[in-house]
């Protein structure tokens, strides 16, 4: 799949500003007055930067209103549902928090939830794609929900949690990683399915329908992040958790968090952009690619 | 809506013969012709007369080699084009409800006015049969020419798609699918019509309907009949030139 640089940014930064919302709606003591400003500013920045990000990819934004109206069949307008009642939620449970020095409990709860209902309905977009094998796959959710928990662990500044989660994360990565590959291996269909002629004998693309590329060649039959991809793993791993998880094992000071934060981030923009890359559509199989 | 009708009325499709297509591309031409100047926006090209032409189509042909284990390698054409699923996974992942399947006939449409051109119904498809349309950003498919096939000012044999009303080498067969006494499902019967990529579970409507065994030629000399037959042992004087001297070497 074509790695779009602004479903990767929208994918990562809206991930990491829902689970600091998740954190901060859930975990106890919150932050109260600037402290708390400045926490839930960040999350919103990250959370709706992300979103409006997703939008660069539209070819008709000025109607993305419209994608609230299938809650019922598409995961798209759900986790536009939900992401939208994460921000109300969270903004009540912020002005409190903030301005009035109360915690509305109820509020916090309910908006953590759906921060991490949110992030799983985003990553129900990829899991539902039966045309693409790895994604098409329970590590898929669990993937996305773990990160966000990480970062938002993170970016809230709970070290010792964070200094815990790294290393199980980068477990789980490794895990999905090898999982992935043998989903990917053992789906079914081939170009032998594709055309029908397969049991026939060997199935050769001979030629394509057209001399150029086309928009299903650019979208779907990428192909240069299946050739740097172990590199880039290597590189996922070391940035976005290894890195970090030794930076927070050190005294604690606040440069090194900061540090921490843009590593991972870094590293998880790595794992994003191979996601994509990686990640082959059956409609290749057309293409003999 | 884009949750899919229990039922449909009719199964309009189409049925491809793989066996009769010669690769013309005939019908790719007649649907972007017919589609460009009909209903929704018109099919654009992009650096059309330039080096990297790029354009959306709703129907491309596709050529594929066949080498069985033993004999020559076949060569077959073939048209691929929305294939109009039962379950059409497309349908389902669009959040604005641009794309539905029709209850009175089974055709997958999209609704241009609500499309946001997010992409994700191309991804859903196994068989690529939907493009984003490089100018207008709304995504184009097949519409089984529903502008045709209901057109009373048509004259009434082109009232079917315009892919199957110019296809030169009758590949390309149009009706009801699910009426089992229809022309195209009793050719389905006869010959065996397969889904394409079934394992996908979309259930298409669009039949395909697979070569038939070539002739075998046998092997075959037209004029050996004519020739002397040649004596496997030589006799008479080379009979005893070759024993001498194959005793001597």
């Amino acid at each position: 799949m074509h790695p779009a640089p602004s479903i990767i940014l929208f994918t990562t930064l809206s991930g990491l500003g829902f689970g600091m919302l998740a954190f901060l709606g859930l975990d106890v003591p919150a932050p109260r007055g600037w402290i708390a400003f400045w926490f839930f500013l960040i999350a919103y920045v990250l959370a709706v930067g992300g979103l409006l990000a997703s939008t660069f990819h539209l070819g008709h934004p000025e109607r993305a209103l419209k994608a609230f109206t299938q809650w019922r069949s598409s995961w798209l307008s759900r986790e536009a549902w939900l992401a939208v009642a994460t921000l109300v939620l969270m903004g009540i449970y912020a002005l409190g928090l903030v301005f009035f020095d109360v915690r509305l409990r109820l509020f916090g709860i309910a908006g953590g939830l759906l921060a991490l209902g949110t992030v799983f309905a985003t990553s129900m977009i990829y899991t539902q794609m039966r045309t693409v094998p790895r994604w098409n796959h329970w590590t898929t959710p669990i993937l996305f929900l773990a990160y966000a928990i990480v970062g938002g662990a993170l970016l809230t500044g709970r070290v010792e949690l964070a200094r815990a989660l790294l290393p199980l994360l980068l477990i789980l990565q490794v895990f999905a990683w090898i999982d992935m590959d043998r989903h990917e291996k053992a789906d079914p269909t081939n170009i032998g399915t594709a055309t029908g002629l397969g049991d026939r004998g060997t199935v050769r693309a001979f030629e394509a329908p057209h001399t150029g590329e086309n928009y299903l060649t650019k979208e779907m039959v990428f192909r240069v992040g299946r050739k740097h991809s172990s590199v880039l793993k290597v590189l996922a791993l070391f940035i976005g958790m290894l890195l970090p998880a030794f930076l927070l094992f050190l005294p604690f000071n606040h440069v090194f968090a900061a540090f921490a934060v843009l590593l991972h981030l870094t590293g998880v923009l790595v794992q994003r952009w191979l996601f994509f890359a990686e990640a082959r559509h059956v409609v290749s199989f057309y293409y003999g690619r | 809506m884009t949750t899919l009708p229990q039922h449909t009325e009719k199964s309009l499709g189409l049925v491809i013969d793989l066996d009769t297509c010669v690769g013309c591309h005939a019908c790719v031409t007649a649907c972007k012709g017919w589609n460009t100047e009909n209903y929704g926006a018109p099919l654009a090209d992009t650096d059309a007369y330039g080096a990297n032409p790029v354009g959306s189509f709703l129907n491309r042909v596709h050529s594929y080699e066949v080498q069985p284990e033993t004999g020559p390698a076949q060569l077959f054409h073939m048209p691929k084009s929305c294939l109009h699923c039962a379950d059409a996974p497309c349908v389902t992942v669009c959040p604005t409800g641009a794309s539905y399947k029709r209850v009175e006939d089974g055709i997958v449409l999209v609704n241009e006015q609500d499309c946001i051109g997010c992409g994700l119904c191309a991804w859903a498809c196994p068989y690529g049969a939907r493009e984003m349309d490089p100018s207008e950003g709304v995504m184009k498919k097949c519409t089984l020419c529903v502008d045709r096939i209901y057109n009373e000012n048509l004259p009434e044999e082109d009232r079917q798609p315009a892919c199957v009303r110019t296809c030169p080498a009758g590949a390309r067969h149009f009706g009801d699918l699910s009426d089992p006494e229809s022309d195209v499902s009793k050719l389905v019967a006869e010959r065996g019509g397969i889904d394409l990529m079934p394992e996908q579970g979309t259930s298409p409507v669009n039949q395909y309907l697979p070569p038939r065994p070539r002739d075998e030629a046998p092997e075959f000399d037209v004029l050996a009949q004519f020739l002397e037959p040649v004596a496997e042992e030589p006799s008479g004087f080379l009979g005893w030139l070759d024993r001498t001297l194959s005793k001597v070497s």
